[in-house]
């Protein structure tokens, strides 16, 4: 239980980061933060107590042994891509948003209002 | 099988276009227009022979619950019937408009991952194959916002894209915990397990709901909207309005709220909620603007308020009005958007007061966007009247007078912001010479076709056609222990 | 001495030798993807990294004169229209989108898992060239004068 709410914590700190941070980079950095958050949730639901790797090899006893379940481990690896993507993308964003107003600080990046 | 096609061509179609295209965007245009035109016409193949029917497919050759299913029920078909064709005339439009902005292949490779993205999300029956659609889709989504380099629009693609993470990765703990709960991940399976367990159904559902709000840009989550739809190149403001709000917000939350959670009170209650304070708050913010496209951006939160309202309600009739309104406003706003695009293109601003006397520069903008605002605003022989009739009655019949009177009050509200449009805008009295800008025919055809279509689907009310059209859309969102018996099949 | 672009020679030296031992190792993981944890995506990151650790090393000036960027750039969609037609493949052939079209080979060995190993290839290859591509045009890019403020 404790480990879920450590992982819920990290969200948090994402969610925080995203929120109060006035720099671009490190608002990227917190929207990182909040993907690692959920894929180690992700993660921690797929445990099982006692369980082994779940990759079938040459002579592997498997009787009476539990596997953790693999299915989360691919949706975590999906996701990685994704959060990959999204955060070049993002990254290049704040290199453009650099070029044109010579900063980072969102509270002086404001043309848009209203 | 037609299903897999949905997906394949417009990722084939990207594909081919970043391999094929030189400096030039001739081959790109080829390409995109073959594809949207071949989506067209599967779709409404699809739609044609669907009726009442759910088709399932499944990816590889494997069974259902090891594999990736794609379902196409008569809801599915009408939302590919939509993003084909609003894409078909955005495409239309941003052959002309666009090169005025770059000659870039790139646009074309970008535009048909968005639709990619978006017929992945309406076509896919298991749920992480949908969070991975939409992420495709709003990739796309965020390029093109900031497709003309203007220091605005990075402003607002940056903005979109750090919400856009935010509601993702909700997205993704939602899904973590329907999967603890269930172990499984096609919805008519978690549709079927779910319920047994209350507390992580309301969970999930709660989390999905903050999630896909911020999608569909209902009010508390609309912060983004405003920004990106307005400084998007317009046919892309277009396609964001019209259809990627509706697919990825929208048509999610019905699919999951009616179909896997099998519509609880609690949520259809926040639906109507968030939908009125849409409708009511919007629209009081769309009067304040000036920018013709940020009006048009708070426009739209307000008409989603509209078809939140009409899924909360949740009658049949509500249902029925709801459905109507997605496909009607997906119509008019994007012929808003072109127009605002052509006047932006010809005058060079979006500021209603540096506009005037555009009936003698632009005749067919200056008519196309009476009938655009016609339709928003709900006159009679249009077809936002209707849908908006139909909510507001089915309001009154389920015994909710406050929302009805909400939901009136918002449509007076709207006539009021568009006849600002059309008095300052297009009837100003403001004496503008003709610049050198040309319209091409491809602008002006995409505006007379949805200038047509506002009236031509208002038809969709009479009985005989709704019965056929409508009906079927309806009675999938209605039939909550339909979905899975149809998806499952034999296998249950 | 003149000014050389990238790091110091005891750096280039190191990643020379050690940079094909980086590449063997993500080829190493994407053709025992389906047998050992790893697969397309880890080996083709692997590859772009050996790739980035010589742009590191002999700055993105030398690197775009050996390689030939274009050609990596046109190979990235290639691969994806590659798995595509892997996917129509399997319509054709097996009855379902990506169904097994390869021979399945004998467990354990290096050929056991049909489809997989091709599209494990193929994955490697977009993803390797996507993701130099993206850090190295990341690297070119160079501010215009002024901005627009």
């Amino acid at each position: 239980m404790t480990l879920y709410l450590m992982c819920f914590a990290l969200l948090l700190i994402g969610i925080y980061g995203i929120i109060v941070k006035r720099d671009l980079v490190k608002i990227i950095i917190a929207s990182g933060i909040m993907g690692y958050a959920s894929n180690l949730l992700l993660i921690l639901f797929a445990y099982r107590k006692g369980g082994i790797y779940p990759i079938l090899e040459k002579g592997k006893d498997m009787t009476g042994r539990v596997m953790v379940d693999p299915l989360p481990q691919a949706l975590v690896l999906t996701s990685i891509v994704i959060e990959l993507g999204i955060t070049a993308m993002l990254i290049a964003l704040a290199i453009r948003i650099f070029e044109k107003y010579k900063t980072f600080d969102i509270t002086k990046i404001r043309r848009l209002k209203g | 099988m037609i299903l897999p096609f949905f997906i394949i061509i417009p990722l084939l179609a990207a594909f081919l276009i970043a391999l094929i295209s030189g400096e030039r965007d001739n081959w790109a245009i080829a390409v995109a227009v073959i594809a949207m035109l071949a989506l067209l016409c599967l779709a409404l193949f699809g739609f044609v022979t669907i009726g009442a029917q759910t088709q399932v497919y499944q990816m590889g050759a494997w069974k259902i619950p090891y594999t990736i299913c794609l379902v196409l029920d008569a809801l599915s078909a009408f939302m590919l019937v939509i993003i084909s064709g609003i894409g078909l005339t955005a495409l239309m439009f941003s052959v002309f408009y666009i090169r005025h902005l770059s000659t870039s292949w790139k646009y074309y490779a970008l535009f048909m991952l968005l639709i990619t993205g978006m017929n992945g999300v309406v076509a896919t029956g298991d749920l992480f194959n949908l969070f991975v659609f939409m992420e495709i889709a709003l990739f796309a989504a965020y390029a093109l916002v900031s497709y003309g380099s203007r220091a605005e629009e990075f402003e607002a693609s940056f903005k979109y894209a750090i919400m856009g993470s935010i509601s993702s990765t909700l997205v993704l703990v939602g899904i973590a915990i329907v999967y603890s709960a269930t172990s499984n991940l096609t919805m008519a399976t978690i549709a079927q397990l779910l319920p047994q367990n209350p507390t992580v159904m309301y969970f999930a559902g709660g989390i999905f709901l903050a999630a896909f709000g911020l999608k569909s840009a209902m009010m508390p989550f609309h912060a983004w909207l405003p920004d990106a739809h307005s400084s998007a190149p317009a046919p892309i403001s277009s396609m964001l309005s019209g259809v990627l709000i509706k697919t990825l917000g929208v048509y999610v939350l019905v699919r999951l709220f009616y179909n896997v959670l099998g519509a609880p009170p609690l949520f259809l209650k926040m639906f109507m909620i968030f939908g009125s304070i849409s409708i009511l708050v919007a629209s009081f913010l769309a009067m304040g603007q000036w920018d013709f496209k940020r009006l048009l951006a708070y426009s739209s939160i307000s008409q989603i308020g509209f078809i939140l309202l009409g899924l909360g309600i949740g009658t049949r009739w509500a249902i029925l009005g709801a459905i109507f309104h997605i496909l009607n406003h997906a119509i008019f706003k994007a012929l808003l958007f072109y127009n605002a695009g052509t006047v932006e293109m010809v005058l060079g601003t979006r500021d209603l007061r540096q506009m005037g006397n555009l009936t003698k520069i632009l005749p067919y903008t200056t008519a196309t966007s009476m009938c655009g605002t016609l339709a928003v605003a709900g006159m009679p022989p249009f077809n936002g009247f209707f849908s908006k009739l139909i909510i507001i009655i089915a309001a009154v019949h389920a015994g909710h007078p406050i929302y009805a009177s909400i939901a009136v009050a918002g449509s007076f509200l709207t006539l009021v912001y568009f006849m600002k449009v059309q008095r300052y805008g297009f009837h100003g009295k403001k004496v503008i010479e003709r610049e050198g800008v040309k319209i091409g025919w491809g602008m002006r055809t995409a505006m007379i076709i949805l200038a047509v279509l506002t009236l031509a689907t208002s038809l969709l009310i009479l009985p005989g056609i709704r019965t056929a059209v409508l009906d079927p859309v309806v009675a999938v969102i209605m039939n909550k222990t339909g979905y899975i018996t149809q998806v499952l099949g034999g296998n249950l | 001495m003149k000014q050389q672009p990238g790091l110091t020679l005891i750096a280039k030296t190191v990643t020379r030798i050690s940079v094909w031992l980086i590449v063997l190792y993500g080829f190493y993981i994407i053709f025992h993807g389906h047998l050992t944890p790893g697969g397309g995506f880890a080996g083709g990151v692997v590859i772009a990294l050996a790739f980035l650790n010589v742009m590191l090393a002999y700055g993105h000036e030398t690197v775009t004169r050996w390689l030939n960027i274009s050609f990596m750039h046109d190979l990235e969609p290639s691969a994806g229209a590659l798995f595509l037609t892997m996917g129509i493949l399997g319509i054709a052939l097996g009855g379902g989108f990506l169904a097994n079209v390869v021979h399945r080979g004998t467990l354990f060995n290096v050929f056991s898992s049909g489809n997989i190993l091709v599209l494990n290839i193929i994955i490697g290859v977009k993803v390797a060239m996507g993701l130099f591509v993206v850090v190295w045009s990341l690297a070119i890019f160079r501010f215009f004068e002024g901005g627009d403020k």
